[in-house]
């Protein structure tokens, strides 16, 4: 087992010169949801209804535009052959990469949920659940994007093939997400929704790995 | 951990003293009636060859004729219509890991990120090859790269970028080279420094497989040729 030190290092430089790679996602996330209160008007009601549903899509659709260019780079320059040729290091590189993916793009929704949650006029109960779902969900939508990202390296114009692809594997996070969100609104109980996300990110954890290492070496060979 | 000592010829850039575990002349690799076929092209079929220890095979042939197609067989990056490999006498398929381990594969790209300098693509380099990381100052240098460590890749020329990718051979452990095209915007003197190089690793025991359209101007005791033809 290669250590992942190197290999995380390489991607935070990366990201450090690239910055376009992940602060474009981040900015999509607050753009469209500082656009939300001005369309849909400022009635703090209705507002708190819908925060849930709209946070998560945006939340999905920011992390899908950093997806793609997950593994372009390294597909193009040779990096991911040479590392599936040897075999060892590939591990580290997908954990590294899954690690950087979600530093970049995940964290920073995490770190922004208090600007959100102000934007929004979500109270504090329903915040505090929003961060958990936030907290939970990224992770998994980090794997998933990985995930495709690795299967689409190799297509040219991959971006609406990677969103076909990933959008479904979404789908249950967003109904969990939103409707835990939903249930501390109303001051119901939401373990169970926070349970299962819980659940979707364990599972997608010991297998995605693996999946994203297959998907490499079918996609050089 | 394997020692490297360097020599104190200012010239020569450091050698590896260290036993690899094949001997010399013996089989290394053995590709036993590979056929490729790409495209419903059969770009070779019944194709058999050997490398042993201390040798050297250059695959020949025109462009399109298949010569990175074969490399890609034997580095294990695809698999073969037909035929097998085998590795130290054992299907490849088996000792997968151990034959990627005692390998070194440096394909067409360069396996260099534009974004990253020298320094930070050979430390990575390192790192995937289970290295502990090291100070690549000295070997830059003789690699005539002095004073271009720390500029990001996509900075340099074709030739420097080539060097950069190549450098990894100067700290690999692995007894099997397979580079393609290694001499590509190489300059003369690079190429025969490389060549040099070539030389010392077959003599410690080392086996490289390369694909070139420029003649090898070294002797070289253990050199085979496989000459690809282009077919319809």
């Amino acid at each position: 087992m290669v250590t992942l030190g190197p290999f995380l290092k390489r991607e935070l430089r990366l990201l450090a010169r690239q910055k376009a790679d992940w602060l474009n996602p981040v900015l999509f996330f607050i753009i469209v949801l500082s656009l939300f209160p001005l369309g849909v008007g400022p009635e703090p009601n209705l507002l708190r209804i819908i925060a849930p549903g709209v946070i998560w899509i945006a939340a999905l659709l920011s992390v899908l535009l950093a997806a793609e260019r997950l593994f372009k780079d390294d597909y193009r320059n040779g990096v991911v052959e040479q590392l599936v040729a040897s075999r060892q290091p590939l591990l580290s590189f997908v954990l590294a990469k899954l690690l950087a993916n979600w530093l970049s793009t995940g964290l920073p929704l995490v770190l922004l949920s208090p600007l959100v949650a102000l934007l929004l006029n979500v109270d504090m109960p329903s915040f505090i659940v929003m961060l958990l779902t936030l907290l939970l969900g990224t992770p998994l939508l980090s794997l998933l994007s990985v995930l495709g990202a690795a299967l689409t390296v190799s297509a040219d114009k991959g971006g609406i093939l990677l969103a076909l692809l990933i959008l479904p594997l979404y789908i249950p996070l967003l109904i969990f997400a939103s409707a835990a969100m939903e249930a501390a609104s109303m001051a119901l109980p939401y373990h169970g929704q926070l349970a299962v996300m819980l659940a979707m990110l364990l599972f997608a954890l010991a297998l995605v790995p693996v999946a994203v290492i297959s998907a490499l070496k079918i996609n050089v060979s | 951990m394997r020692a490297i000592f360097p020599i104190v010829d200012s010239q020569r850039p450091v050698i590896k003293h260290q036993p690899f575990s094949v001997p010399v002349g013996q089989l290394l690799l053995q590709a036993q009636l590979l056929s490729c076929i790409r495209q419903d092209r059969v770009l070779f079929e019944q194709l058999s060859l050997q490398v042993h220890a201390g040798e050297l095979l250059q695959v020949a042939g025109k462009n399109g004729a298949g010569k990175s197609s074969l490399l890609r067989l034997l580095a294990g990056l695809a698999a073969p219509d037909e035929g097998q490999l085998l590795y130290c006498q054992q299907p490849v398929t088996d000792v997968a890991t151990d034959y990627a381990a005692n390998l070194c594969y440096i394909g067409h790209q360069s396996g260099i990120h534009e974004q990253l300098t020298a320094l930070e693509n050979l430390a990575f380099w390192r790192a995937a090859a289970e290295l502990p990381p090291a100070d690549d100052f000295a070997l830059l240098a003789t690699l005539g790269l002095a004073g271009l460590e720390d500029i990001p890749c996509h900075m340099l020329s074709a030739g420097q970028q080539r060097r950069v990718s190549l450098a990894r051979l100067w700290f690999s452990h692995s007894q099997l080279w397979i580079l393609d095209e290694p001499f590509t915007a190489l300059d003369q003197s690079a190429i025969a420094m490389l060549q040099q190089f070539f030389l010392q690793h077959l003599t410690c025991g080392g086996a490289i497989i390369l694909t070139t359209h420029q003649p090898l101007s070294m002797v070289y005791d253990g050199l085979n040729t496989v000459e690809l033809a282009y077919r319809w």
